[in-house]
């Protein structure tokens, strides 16, 4: 989230789409609902099925499972057509005034300017901007770099700036072609439309909207560029750092925000730094590729803070190998394994499927049942040398060769050696969580693990101190970074977690002194703040983004004040927030160009004149000492310091601005360009068990995936009180279609896809209505997904041992890599 | 002292009732139980569950002397969270089902190749045999230089897969181990 779970009391308007918060997240959906009851504020709800959260809607509209781009982009035209704009903010704040080079060209036909069709992407060197002057953009083989001067049109009239290249982009998204794709008539989606952006009307800028959403959205092969429109059309509104406003991830797990920002991912290192590639060379030629340079008009500034990339890069690498990270030996930087492939979630299973992939170590995290594709990640377990579980309950990956299906002799032939290891629950591990609100909040410890079972850092450890131990011993292939890697714990077998929050907060290890105030941190001390970090071995960090955690001052992410000075739900003293406590992000927006509060009732960072400082009751999220009159641009992640309403260069795979484009499983062509039905970069896979299928071959109904209130993914089917609660899984079928099928309630029913068939019982419902699309009647169906072939009735024989996910396709949205859970194709049968 | 809900809670197990309510309620009182949690230590916790992070109150029993194990009697949202209020969803009160819970995996087991059982075995063997498979897996497959002979010291043939609850400090341990090994496939719930 830019902003936070109370914050959301702060809005008038909210647009909820891709998410279900009152089912999914009841204990923070009390925000929403105090918004509507306090400030009057009014609630959008766009989803394929009536649901819970729509229920409390002042507006409900259903729409066709990954339409949302056509929706939004809807939305984007209504608000250019009818002045529903926030013009100063537009023109200063985001890069609507930027001029794009010659060359570039928008999707009339569904592809961009340099798309390469043998290789499936994009040269993207026309995705730029142009340099002021009209200098020749830098030539075709140079790596293209944005232009440090940029030419820009205040008057945004140039024809080729990105606010007139925006309005012609979704001039095509007319009520009438919303209709067609998403199956929401022309007069609601008009009316949501209208209400949305109505806290623009008339020129005021006091109001504010927030939009929020969860998996929904990011699910589908394009689902980096749903949340890119819902994050322009706040840009166009003028919404993001404003309380209240933003762009909201709900989120539907406890830590995997912190997972992201602690690089869980392949492509990524902690605090979001880019993994090294092999072309990089060095340490200088790898911070040379991922450090920006700032680009922007001549008179305006921007702080762009990446440029201090190597201070966090080299702060890691002291924090992982201490005294072994060298200037003479580059920090190290040989240690990092150097990546030019995608090594993504989809792809460990594909490579295992293939053989490449021969151990596979799981701790707390059941990738059979989470899938996609379940079949594939089954059998591709059956080819690997050996598995490493480490969970609380027998789960579907660790007993992948029991699953249904696999006979008795055939487990003679599965060579796989599993192990499968008790860890430890939440209630006995302490550490922190980071919340959709980018919270750190410490939990403690109540009780040791059960029997046998071990804190998971403990078995971590000591399975890799093992190893260390081997190579030691024994030497073997490059031991270097094993054998050198910092492990200074006071119980080096089983590490306090305190201990690893300080190290990843990060301390000094040189004196250091901070060149405005020439406050000293001497050597030892924690860091007060990311500021301080240095590159020049002076300093350790493992997460840059969480310096400022743990500092001399104490744990801040141990807080419990529970002041809230402001009113404005901010609570300062409660835990701690990255960046430095900021709790809403890019709040410098919040203000207009002079520094003043947008809206004087809900006050968050100001300038004070006197002070020659932005103050506030958040922390400002800005350069502290930056004045009004010299144009800094508040998004200071950015290098340009302006929002991005058009991505340049390699920010997006498929394009500067979103385009809708089918799920790769749909029941229509494209409207738009029904040659170029699908994203055009989509990364799909070829093993015999990657089957896709269409509407010609009878899969003709629309599928989409969630969950329930009373389960958590494939957890609670342990528990007794959930499984009494919710005690067997159902498809839920529109009346029409099961009439159509002869499908009665409670009958049991197989849904079938080109993958595999699922097993539950009919649920018939009105919450999901016959839809027309582009002229077609369609169907959608919806499965929550708790079920498994481990569980208190699985185990029973009084479910079917059949997993959602069975159905689902490996392919990917080309940007962040997940899945298309949500919105494939399926047929649907009596059982 | 502020009369908070749970200061309340506790005094209402003594005499301070009969005051507050006005007339002698002895008898009734006399048969009252003490209450549960009023004899246990709280400890602050967050749910495992969404990302809304409900606070919770692990209540737990046990003096914490030497061989005394503290027993878990009760789970309740934590009415300070500025975010929860003390409020808990249909999962998040039943945490207590899933502390203890008889379904818990309580010792590390083995399923040898072409086994069709589960097998016990101890902590060190099983730390022995997973080293010394990431080593020869690691030894056999690890990559020094690819075909343009750039130095790329990466390892693709171990796969790690992080979950949903693993903290920020573990995923710490989990790169700082993990990446030292060369892996490039380390993913986490928080990609799908």
């Amino acid at each position: 989230m830019t902003n936070g779970w109370i914050d959301i009391k702060n809005t008038d308007m909210m647009l909820i789409m891709g998410g279900n918060p009152a089912e999914n997240h009841p204990c923070g959906f009390k925000w929403p609902i105090e918004a509507k009851r306090q400030r009057n504020a009014k609630m959008i709800v766009v989803d394929p099925r009536f649901t819970r959260t729509a229920a409390v809607a002042d507006l409900f509209l259903q729409i066709r499972a990954g339409s949302d781009i056509a929706f939004l982009g809807g939305v984007i035209h209504y608000a250019l057509e009818n002045g529903r704009v926030a013009k100063e903010y537009l023109v200063n704040y985001t890069n609507a005034a930027f001029v794009i080079r010659e060359g570039f060209k928008l999707p009339e036909d569904g592809l961009y300017s340099g798309f390469d069709p043998s290789a499936q992407t994009y040269n993207k060197a026309t995705w730029n901007y142009q340099e002021s002057g009209g200098k020749a953009a830098p030539t075709e083989n140079t790596p293209p770099l944005l232009p440090p001067n940029v030419d820009f049109d205040p008057a945004l009239e140039n024809p080729r700036c990105v606010y007139q290249l925006l309005k012609q982009q979704y001039s095509r998204y007319t009520p009438e072609m919303v209709e067609r794709i998403t199956g929401i008539p022309k007069d609601q989606f008009l009316k949501a439309a209208d209400l949305f952006t109505s806290i623009r009307k008339d020129g005021d800028t006091k109001q504010v909207a927030t939009i929020i959403y969860a998996v929904g959205w990011t699910q589908h092969t394009f689902g980096s560029q749903i949340i890119r429109t819902a994050a322009m059309l706040q840009l166009l509104l003028g919404n993001v750092g404003r309380a209240g406003g933003g762009v909201n991830a709900l989120r539907g797990h406890s830590n995997i925000q912190g997972a992201t920002d602690m690089a869980g991912i392949f492509d990524n290192l902690p605090g979001y730094l880019k993994v090294p590639t092999p072309a990089d060379g060095n340490f200088a030629g790898w911070m040379k590729r991922i450090t920006p340079t700032a680009s922007k008009p001549k008179d305006w500034e921007s702080w762009n803070y990446w440029s201090n990339t190597p201070k966090f890069a080299v702060s890691l690498l002291k924090s992982m190998y201490g005294a072994a990270a060298t200037k003479e030996n580059d920090w190290a930087y040989a240690y990092l394994p150097k990546v030019d492939r995608e090594y993504s979630w989809a792809h460990i299973w594909d490579d295992m499927y293939r053989g490449n992939v021969k151990g596979l170590l799981a701790f707390g995290m059941n990738g059979v049942a989470i899938g996609p594709n379940s079949q594939k990640n089954i059998d591709a377990l059956k080819k690997a040398d050996w598995l490493v579980v480490c969970d609380l309950y027998p789960e579907e990956t660790s007993s992948f060769w029991q699953s249904p299906g696999v006979p008795p002799e055939e487990k003679k032939s599965i060579q796989t050696e599993v192990y499968r290891l008790p860890g430890a629950g939440f209630a006995e591990k302490d550490g922190t969580f980071v919340n959709s609100a980018r919270w750190l909040q410490w939990k403690w410890a109540a009780v040791p693990p059960p029997g046998d079972a071990k804190l998971d850092q403990e078995i971590l450890t000591r399975i890799f101190l093992k190893v260390r131990e081997l190579y030691q011993k024994e030497g073997g292939k490059f031991p270097d970074p094993i054998v050198n890697l910092a492990w200074n714990y006071t119980d080096p077998e089983n590490p306090s977690l305190a201990e690893v929050a300080k190290e990843l907060n990060g301390r000094a290890l040189g004196d250091v002194t901070d060149p405005a105030t020439q406050q000293v941190i001497k050597a030892g001390q924690q860091l007060p703040g990311f500021a301080f970090l240095r590159d020049d071995g002076s300093t350790a960090s493992g997460n840059w983004l969480w310096c400022g955690s743990w500092t001399e001052a104490g744990a801040l992410i141990q807080r419990r004040g529970t002041d809230d000075p402001s009113g404005l739900g901010i609570y300062p003293n409660w835990g701690w927030s990255w960046p430095m406590n900021r709790r809403v992000l890019y709040n410098r927006a919040s203000c207009d160009l002079n520094g003043k509060p947008w809206d004087s009732g809900r006050r968050q960072v100001w300038w004070n004149e006197a002070q020659k400082r932005w103050v506030g009751n958040d922390v400002p999220d800005f350069k502290p000492d930056s004045q009004p009159k010299d144009h800094m641009g508040p998004f200071i992640m950015n290098p340009e310091g302006v929002g991005r309403l058009f991505v340049p260069l390699g920010g997006m795979a498929d394009g500067p601005f979103p385009e809708h484009y089918e799920p790769f499983e749909s029941p229509i062509a494209n409207p738009l360009h029904p040659s170029q039905s699908n994203n055009p970069v989509v990364k799909k896979f070829s093993t015999n068990l990657d089957k896709y299928g269409t509407s010609a071959e009878g899969y003709a109904i629309v599928c989409t995936t969630y969950r329930l209130t009373e389960h958590y993914h494939y957890w609670t089917k342990n528990n007794p009180m959930n499984v009494e609660l919710v005690p067997e899984m159902f498809v839920e079928i529109p009346v029409e279609l099961a009439n159509e099928l002869g499908i009665i309630g409670g009958e049991p029913v197989k849904v079938t896809s080109a993958r595999a068939t699922y097993h539950a019982k009919a649920m018939v419902t009105r919450r999901i209505r016959p839809m027309t699309i582009d002229g077609k009647k369609v169907y959608q169906i919806g499965l929550p997904i708790h079920q498994g072939y481990r569980g208190i009735q699985e185990d029973a024989g009084r479910v079917p041992r059949s997993i959602a996910n069975l159905l689902s396709p490996t392919v990917t949205d080309p940007n962040a890599y997940t899945p298309e859970f949500k919105g494939f194709l399926v047929k649907l049968e009596k059982a | 002292m502020n009369p908070t809900r749970r200061n309340f809670l506790r005094a209402s197990g003594g005499t301070v009732v009969a005051s507050v309510l006005g007339f002698n309620v002895q008898k009734a009182y006399a048969q009252a139980q003490e209450l549960k949690i009023a004899r246990t230590t709280e400890t602050r916790s967050t749910c495992p569950y969404c990302s809304v992070s409900c606070g919770v109150i692990i209540h737990t029993l046990g003096d914490k002397a030497k061989n005394v194990t503290a027993q878990v009697v009760h789970v309740e949202g934590d009415p300070d969270h500025p975010i929860n209020r003390g409020t808990l969803c249909p999962k998040g009160s039943s945490l207590m089902q899933d502390i203890l819970n008889d379904r818990r995996l309580l010792k590390p087991q083995v399923r040898r190749p072409g086994s069709d059982h589960w097998e016990d075995i101890g902590w060190d063997q099983a730390y022995n045999e997973i080293a010394r498979h990431i080593k020869k897996t690691r030894d056999e497959t690890f990559i020094t230089t690819d075909a343009q002979g750039r130095s790329v010291n990466r390892l693709e043939s171990i796969a790690w897969n992080g979950g949903c609850t693993d903290t920020n400090e573990f995923n710490y341990l989990v790169v700082k181990t993990m990446r030292s090994l060369g892996v490039c496939f380390l993913e986490n719930q928080a990609r799908v």
